[in-house]
């Protein structure tokens, strides 16, 4: 049986933009903001408030936050590494921050030159500030069924961050397969172990295409309960990993098969498809979204 | 991961199309020689079918007029099967002698489709089929059916579960072996997909399904996951993704066998068929194309230099 509802979480203009080679400017990334928000999705993910030395695509997060229409309604989250950007995001209007874990040692020090321990005391600072300022935080735990670096990952240690970062006061749970190389084998393997430690009302499932698993991932994850689920307009973003391949998975195409399947999204695939019409002419590049390449007659 | 546990099969069969609905479908053709190339390539990835060409008039499909040839020149490795397209008794004649030893007819759910694509009802089309069904069984040569548009037409949109049984049934009946049934324009979910099956499987053994899904609205992989969940352990599939999709134009058509071996590996299920050399046979054919892979398998293992 599959849940009635699923939860879109659009990454597009966070998770997509920034690992896209050309950026886009601020007025772009609003109107990509503005227009996601008329398409019935509820969580749009806004920008990262991350020093622009690390990620340049992300340098105007300021005046994109003050910039977008904030629909009533709608969750406009966005990244917090660190107290700084907490700060930073809390005065910029942020009322949902995320903050970014992962289930490899190797990764973490790679990404965010620390070990898994010492992110999660970082993180536990920003978790102070938002639970004193009433602004939920939702967990990401990278890496879930491999790492670039370490290969295989064990599905216990993902559960093991996740506990930790759900316990800290996360309330959701992202699970991310940054590389994309999970199958419905991994995957049900992995969220057997966690739904042990996370109810699994507090999960999502972050998938990357990089392997055209993503789908299949997911619907996984749906048939053992999971009702949250992330995704990229147009499937923006490539993998950092493997030069010229796909990363996130395309809302669109995920949005086709939820609807498939009698489950109800809140989304219109029609305004989805405009959308990322608008930010592939934008970017000048083609979607990566075959519902959005099949239903192009030209 | 144990695929009994989770109720799936322990082996699946994939039926590699590239040589034939592949090539069929792509828009530059291929010489003789590559095609035979290909297909050898193929034959030594541990694949146990590869559809080689259709025995269907030049007029219809240039990109097959040269099947004779194909069949006669390709190596045939002990252990493979290698079905040909002959839609009437004069192309079933001319692959036999050939020396085809298994062919495919080619059933649509749709009545609108059939006339489009063959210009004839589904039953005229049923007994040119009947036809060959009753030479191949007088010469001890099995016969696949193919039913195309079982999630979806191009012409009449939606198409219900009833009738791709009905016509599923009529092959099934009049001796083939095993129906493949396809979703020709990709458009099928998990859920038409289930729905689909649950009609079919009420006439048909499971064991003698096969799923033929076209990836254009990129939901193959999830409806083949479906389809071995409810028990279909024979999967189609086409090297690299080759063919794109008639009905929309520059989109894609099948699912790429890379992609569906990598997830039937991480299912522990077992194929007999070498991911590498398939990427390989894969490279040869889109180096042979000028053409960029269908494949995401492949497309992410040349990039990170794990080749």
């Amino acid at each position: 049986a599959y849940p009635k509802r699923v939860k879109v979480v659009e990454v597009g203009p966070r998770d997509g933009l920034q690992n896209e080679k050309n950026v886009v400017p601020t007025p772009v990334k609003i109107s990509l903001i503005n227009m996601l928000s008329e398409t019935g999705l509820q969580v749009i993910e806004a920008t990262s408030f991350v020093s622009p030395k690390w990620v340049p695509q992300m340098a105007d997060h300021t005046e994109v936050m003050q910039g977008i229409n904030k629909v009533p309604g709608i969750s406009y989250p966005v990244l917090t590494p660190n107290l700084k950007g907490f700060q930073a995001a809390v005065a910029a209007g942020a009322k949902e921050v995320s903050i970014f874990g992962a289930a490899s040692e190797l990764f973490t020090k790679k990404n965010i030159n620390c070990s898994i321990e010492e992110s999660l005391e970082r993180f536990s600072e920003v978790m102070a500030a938002a639970r004193a300022a009433n602004i939920p935080v939702r967990g990401y735990v990278s890496c879930v069924l491999g790492c670039p670096y370490e290969g295989k990952i064990s599905a216990a240690k993902v559960a093991e961050v996740s506990k930790k970062m759900y316990s800290m006061g996360c309330y959701e749970i992202s699970l991310g397969d940054t590389i994309g190389v999970g199958t419905p084998g991994s995957m049900r393997e992995m969220l057997t172990l966690v739904m042990k430690e996370v109810p699994v009302g507090a999960l999502a499932v972050h998938c990357h295409d990089t392997y055209g698993q993503a789908l299949a991932n997911i619907l996984v994850a749906l048939q053992m309960g999971v009702s949250v689920v992330d995704a990229s307009v147009a499937g923006l973003g490539g993998c950092p990993y493997a030069q010229g391949a796909s990363g996130n998975v395309a809302t669109e195409d995920l949005v086709y098969m939820l609807h498939g399947l009698g489950i109800h999204t809140g989304v219109d695939l029609q305004k989805l498809m405009d959308t990322g019409t608008f930010i592939c002419n934008a970017l000048n590049r083609r979607t990566n979204s075959k519902v959005s390449q099949a239903s192009c007659r030209l | 991961q144990e695929p009994q546990a989770s109720g799936l099969p322990e082996y699946i069969k994939i039926v590699e199309v590239g040589p034939r609905d592949g090539l069929q479908n792509e828009k530059v053709i291929v010489p003789t020689d590559i095609k035979i190339e290909l297909i050898n390539q193929l034959s030594k990835t541990g694949l146990p079918v590869v559809e080689v060409t259709s025995f269907v008039s030049s007029k219809w499909v240039p990109q097959m007029a040269d099947h004779k040839e194909v069949m006669r020149g390709i190596e045939r490795h002990p252990g493979v099967q290698y079905p040909v397209l002959t839609p009437n008794l004069q192309g079933f004649h001319s692959a036999i002698a050939s020396g085809a030893t298994e062919v495919s007819v080619f059933g649509a759910a749709s009545e609108s489709f059939s006339k489009m694509n063959i210009n004839c009802s589904i039953e005229e089309s049923i007994e040119k089929f009947e036809e060959v069904a009753k030479s191949a069984r007088n010469m001890n040569i099995p016969v696949r059916g193919y039913v195309s548009c079982a999630l979806g037409c191009p012409y009449e949109g939606n198409i219900i579960p009833a009738k791709v049984a009905e016509v599923s049934k009529r092959l099934y009946s009049m001796g083939c072996y095993e129906i493949s049934l396809g979703d020709t324009i990709g458009v099928g979910t998990p859920g038409s997909m289930k729905k689909m099956l649950e009609a079919v499987m009420k006439e048909i053994p499971v064991s003698a399904l096969a799923v033929h899904c076209h990836d254009t609205y990129g939901q193959a992989l999830a409806n083949i996951l479906t389809a071995i969940q409810m028990g279909v352990s024979v999967v189609d599939s086409s090297v690299s993704g080759l063919g794109g999709c008639p009905y929309a134009k520059g989109a894609t058509g099948n699912v790429a066998t890379e992609d569906v071996i990598y997830m039937l590996n991480g299912l522990g299920i077992n194929t007999g068929v070498n991911l590498y050399a398939v990427m390989e046979a894969g490279n040869f054919i889109c180096t042979a194309l000028n053409k960029k892979t269908n494949s995401k398998v492949a497309q992410a293992s040349f990039n990170t230099g794990t080749i």
